[in-house]
């Protein structure tokens, strides 16, 4: 046939790269989507219970309509019961809610932003500075959570902000140190070196370089920190060492388990830690899901 | 061999780069240090590719980083348009990065995986434009300052103010409010990732890993470009590809290099790309200079007894150095304790006594743009 | 032992691996066969499915959503479908990229040596400890006693590489799997390693398949090349003839795509569009048509086979330097684009 095209000229593809783009697809999943829904309606709830129809946390509503000596069973009138000395447990439940999630979320965020930070430098500039905060973490950790906590609070009166700094302080210790590895890690990969070839700052590197990487674990840690840090204030309530005035989910779970009550009544107990576990789990499991979700897989070459 | 002289540097005029005594050493512990580069020279005219060729330990990787002084050559002297890039503090020196790039070897380390292609590449328009931040900066500290505020009004509230920051925060991470850097317009962001082979819509919507090696390479190439270098210095940017798409990069950076005048600085250890890349040679053995000069030359006729191990070693064997030249012993010397005079002698076939007693000089070969550092040079027959 | 010549007889050899978007077909239908001293080279680049091919054939994976199709016949003995433990060491050695990983870091040298020695020959400390040093001596570790008391970290690659293949052949095998071998290594140390395999092939007379992507580690040292993509055989032949007279396009284009040293700088090089298939969801008809300069219609919807009695195989319809092939390449150059849309333009060689 035809001859007629160069045989001494090579044939060369126009366009040298096709875009071949594998994208793995990746969804939080039923069960992110049901943790997110039941973090949004517990917080709602805590946020909103001033104006919500709930019956005064503190007030006796002994003998409403004829039922006799209290703890009252869950029914119209007390939706999820009441406890012995006939306080309504939803609303006392949700009001609780409210230190316990103030104390959990303010514990995590100060620990964050303090032991974020100062891990995300360290693991970057590291040299003295790296040597000295490594070494106050180290101390940090080392030291019993409990003394800690039974030492602030027996110098300080037992208010909200208090047993949050508490929580908040004990919990700078292991966000920095995940924060310290994280940034280590990022900080020796190549895109930092040309970063710095770009002629970026420090400060710069570790904002814009550093930080969206290094949020990525932090941030389901948080998920994580939270549960812990409100189940911790469950234990220091249960020791007695929580929020003096209010109501917090571990104070009512002392107050269950003390009541004389509980078998016959097990709601005054099982309403408080029904919610907590619930809080807990579903932070777990979000912070979980988070985690694989941002889990960056590189393709290999 | 060992590589000191400046025999073969051009005139400072004819120059863009011009390394001079370059000596890069890194401690080990207390007594020992590793001599990683000890004393080389070398320039690069403008426009020109220089390969810098040789094996593991040999010093290249640590002389390209030299050159951009990260970090700072232990001693000598960079002169770049003139400037000895030593002599500058951190910030003037920060001020000239945009004039000398580098590419990296492994091609999606290089990139940020949080970012889109599209803003990785546009990056360096922003590390020279810090205004950008400015207005993220000033919402986060006023949401600070209503977050404390709020905290003694309520606890609650300062929930709220908390949750408006971490939005806050999220925002300026993401760059929402980031306008258009003003001089360079996205059009010239575009026209560049157009350049390099990839599409300038999909490289705003997707991240590192959705590419592959040689994609990612070319952004890594884009990136540099964005920012006008008068040098690119291109530190094994094709070892970690396979072969068909090493061509189409080589290829890439060949155009590049045409359609915006720079020059390249090309470092492999792989022979063949470097001679197939570069308009000069320069062989590297042991932190030394064993032989520099036009690619051609030195192919045609390696004067130094390393560079002819080098070809000798070459896989393929119809290549037609394959088999004339062997080194002594396959093992490299410690760069902590390097030989005496010539580093190269230990292994090398024509070794006399001269060359553990002295170090040789770097000189011309014959007339044509060819410098050997050895006291036996192999021009024509093989010497004893 | 039978007394065979043919140690290794590979049939419609397929693996595939269960993902979560589909079946993931990395080795589609491969067959070779490889006779007793003879050294046969694997060729071919990542996504091609060579190692996959070595790995699975060795027994290697222990995913269960692999699966495993095909006979390979190792002395008459099929492999498939059985555990091949038996194998490891004994009769099949394997050597792999990165000495570094597969030496055991915290393990002296003279016991990772001796551990197949007691294990498939039997030897006391003593004899193993001789055999060791001989087997060193003969991979040419200077001072072999002194390196049985050290550790993998003190010594280096070139060294690490050559205890491997120490390792490798203590138990005496017929058959040496080299995985790239040589890819982690500087070119001198190569030649060495390359060198002293087809030296011990001579001496002991064992079967060799070498696995690598470079075309020129396999020229000159292999008896017969097996060039590989998608998971597919394109071209086997005995070496000399497959680059005297390449007949897959892809071999062709590989080949222009790699900087020689005996040509000229800059001299423009023919790269390969695109980037390999994916296993999951790979173009209909032949897998390299997508890039292939050739491509015809029927390149899209017909898989082409290779003729397996011939001794020079390949799976094309446009073969290289064949009348067909260079009608085809004739059509797609008037036409500004090949039949899979790829464009093309002439681009002329000086």
């Amino acid at each position: 046939m035809s001859q007629d095209v160069s045989t001494d000229g090579v044939l060369e593809a126009a366009e040298p790269e096709a875009a071949q783009v594998g994208v793995e697809k990746k969804t939080l999943g039923l069960g992110f989507w049901l943790s997110v829904g039941w973090i949004a309606l517990i917080v709602s709830l805590a946020l909103f219970a001033p104006w919500l129809p709930l019956k005064d946390p503190d007030a006796n509503f002994i003998d409403i309509q004829g039922k006799g000596r209290p703890p009252y069973g869950p029914s119209g009138d007390f939706w999820l019961g009441s406890d012995q000395d006939a306080r309504d447990m939803l609303s006392r439940t949700i009001y609780g809610a409210r230190v316990s999630l103030v104390v959990g979320f303010s514990a995590v965020a100060f620990g964050f932003i303090v032991g974020g930070t100062i891990g995300l430098i360290s693991g970057f500039v590291r040299g003295t500075f790296d040597k000295i905060t490594s070494f106050i973490m180290l101390v940090l950790l080392s030291f019993p959570a409990l003394i800690l906590a039974i030492l602030i609070t027996s110098l300080m009166e037992r208010g909200l902000w208090t047993i949050a700094l508490t929580l908040g302080i004990l919990s700078v210790a292991p966000v920095g140190r995940l924060a310290r590895s994280a940034s280590l890690v990022f900080a020796e990969r190549e895109f930092v070196m040309a970063a710095r070839t770009m002629g970026a700052k420090p400060s710069h590197i570790m904002l814009r370089e550093l930080l969206p990487n290094v949020l990525i674990p932090m941030s389901a840690l948080a998920l994580l920190g939270t549960a812990v840090a409100i189940v911790a204030e469950g234990g220091l309530a249960f020791l007695g060492l929580s929020v003096e005035k209010g109501s917090t989910w571990g104070k009512l779970i002392l107050t269950g388990a003390q009541t004389r009550q509980l078998e016959e009544a097990p709601w005054i107990a099982f309403v408080p830690i029904t919610a907590l576990f619930l809080t807990v789990m579903a932070l777990n499991f979000a912070g979980d899901r988070l985690r694989d979700y941002f889990d960056v897989r590189e393709l290999s070459l | 061999m060992a590589g000191t002289g400046k025999a073969h540097l051009r005139p400072e005029s004819d120059v863009l780069l011009r390394v001079e005594d370059m000596v890069v050493e890194f401690p080990v512990d207390r007594h020992s240090v590793v001599h990683a580069v000890s004393g080389i020279s070398f320039d690069v005219a403008r426009g020109e590719t220089l390969g810098l060729v040789g094996e593991s330990g040999c010093g290249k990787s640590t002389t390209a980083k030299a050159i951009i002084q990260i970090p700072r050559p232990t001693s000598g002297t960079v002169d770049f348009e003139g400037v000895d890039l030593n002599t500058l503090s951190d910030a003037e020196l920060r001020a000239m990065r945009s004039k000398i790039q580098m590419i990296f070897q492994d091609p999606i380390a290089s990139l940020n995986p949080r970012r889109t292609v599209r803003r990785i590449v546009s990056e360096g328009l922003v590390v020279s434009n810090t205004s950008v931040s400015k207005p993220g900066w000033g919402l986060l500290a006023a949401a600070v300052v209503l977050a404390l505020v709020a905290a003694f009004i309520s606890p609650l509230l300062l929930l709220a103010a908390l949750a408006t920051a971490l939005i806050g925060g999220f925002i300026i991470l993401k760059g929402v409010f980031r306008p258009t850097i003003g001089g360079f317009s996205d059009a010239r962001v575009d026209e560049i990732i157009t350049a390099v082979g990839l599409d300038p819509v999909e490289a705003a919507k997707r991240r590192p890993h959705e590419y592959s090696g040689g994609q990612c390479q070319r952004v890594s190439v884009a990136r540099t470009l964005v920012l006008d270098p008068e040098i690119v210095i291109c530190d094994e940017p094709v070892s970690a590809l396979d072969v068909s798409v090493q061509a189409q990069i080589l290829n890439m950076l060949e155009d590049m290099k045409e359609r915006y005048g720079i020059t390249l600085v090309f470092i492999s250890h792989d022979l063949s790309v470097v001679r197939n890349v570069s308009d000069r040679l320069a062989v590297m053995y042991l932190g030394k200079m064993c032989e520099i000069g036009d690619g051609d030359l030195i192919y045609e006729q390696p004067a130094h007894p390393y560079t002819q191990v080098l070809l000798s070693a070459l896989p393929d064997p119809t290549n037609p150095h394959a088999d004339s030249v062997e080194a002594l012993v396959a093992e490299l010397p410690s760069p902590i304790n390097p030989p005496s005079g010539c580093r190269f002698r230990t292994r090398c076939p024509f070794a006399q006594d001269i060359c553990a007693a002295e170090e040789p000089q770097i000189r011309q070969v014959g007339t044509g743009d060819q410098w050997v550092a050895c006291h036996f040079p192999q021009t024509g027959e093989r010497r004893p | 032992m039978n007394g065979s010549r043919v140690l290794l007889d590979v049939s419609d050899y397929s693996v595939g691996f269960r993902t979560e978007s589909g079946l993931a077909q990395v080795v589609d239908k491969v067959s070779f066969t490889l006779e007793r001293g003879k050294t046969l080279g694997i060729v071919g680049e990542s996504g091609s499915g060579k190692s996959v091919l070595n790995r699975s054939f060795m027994g290697l994976i222990s995913s269960n959503r692999q699966i495993e199709e095909g006979s390979a016949l190792f002395d008459g003995e099929q492999l498939v479908g059985r555990d091949r433990q038996d194998f490891w060491g004994k009769r099949i050695g394997m050597i792999f990229q990165d000495p570094m990983t597969s030496l055991n870091p915290v393990m002296r040298i003279g016991r990772q040596i001796f551990e197949p020695l007691k294990q498939h020959l039997n030897m006391d400390k003593a004899q193993a400890t001789g055999r060791a040093i001989e087997l060193l001596t003969q991979v040419g570790i200077p001072e072999p006693e002194r390196r049985l008391k050290q550790y993998p970290h003190e010594l280096s690659g070139g060294m690490r590489q050559r205890v491997m293949i120490a390792i490798a052949l203590a138990g005496e095998p017929e058959l040496l799997i080299a995985d790239e071998p040589t890819t982690a290594l500087d070119v001198t140390v190569q030649k060495y390693i390359l060198d002293l395999l087809a030296d011990l092939q001579t001496d002991i007379g064992m079967a060799i398949v070498l696995i690598t992507h470079d075309l020129g580690v396999a020229r000159g040292r292999t008896d017969d090349i097996m060039v590989m993509y998608g998971g597919r055989v394109m071209e086997l032949a005995p070496s000399e003839e497959l680059f005297s007279s390449m007949s897959h396009p892809y071999t062709e284009a590989l080949f222009s795509a790699i900087p020689r040293v005996d040509q000229p700088k800059h001299t423009r090089l023919t790269p390969i569009a695109g980037a390999p298939p994916d296993p999951v969801d790979p173009p209909p008809g032949c897998r390299f048509s997508p890039r292939c300069v050739y491509a015809q219609d029927d390149c899209l919807t017909s898989l082409p086979q290779v003729d397996p009695a011939a001794e020079h195989q390949f799976a094309c319809f446009y073969p290289v330097n064949t009348e067909q092939g260079r009608d085809a390449r004739g059509l797609n150059a008037e036409r500004g684009h090949t039949a899979t849309g790829l464009k093309i333009q002439s681009v002329a060689v000086h």
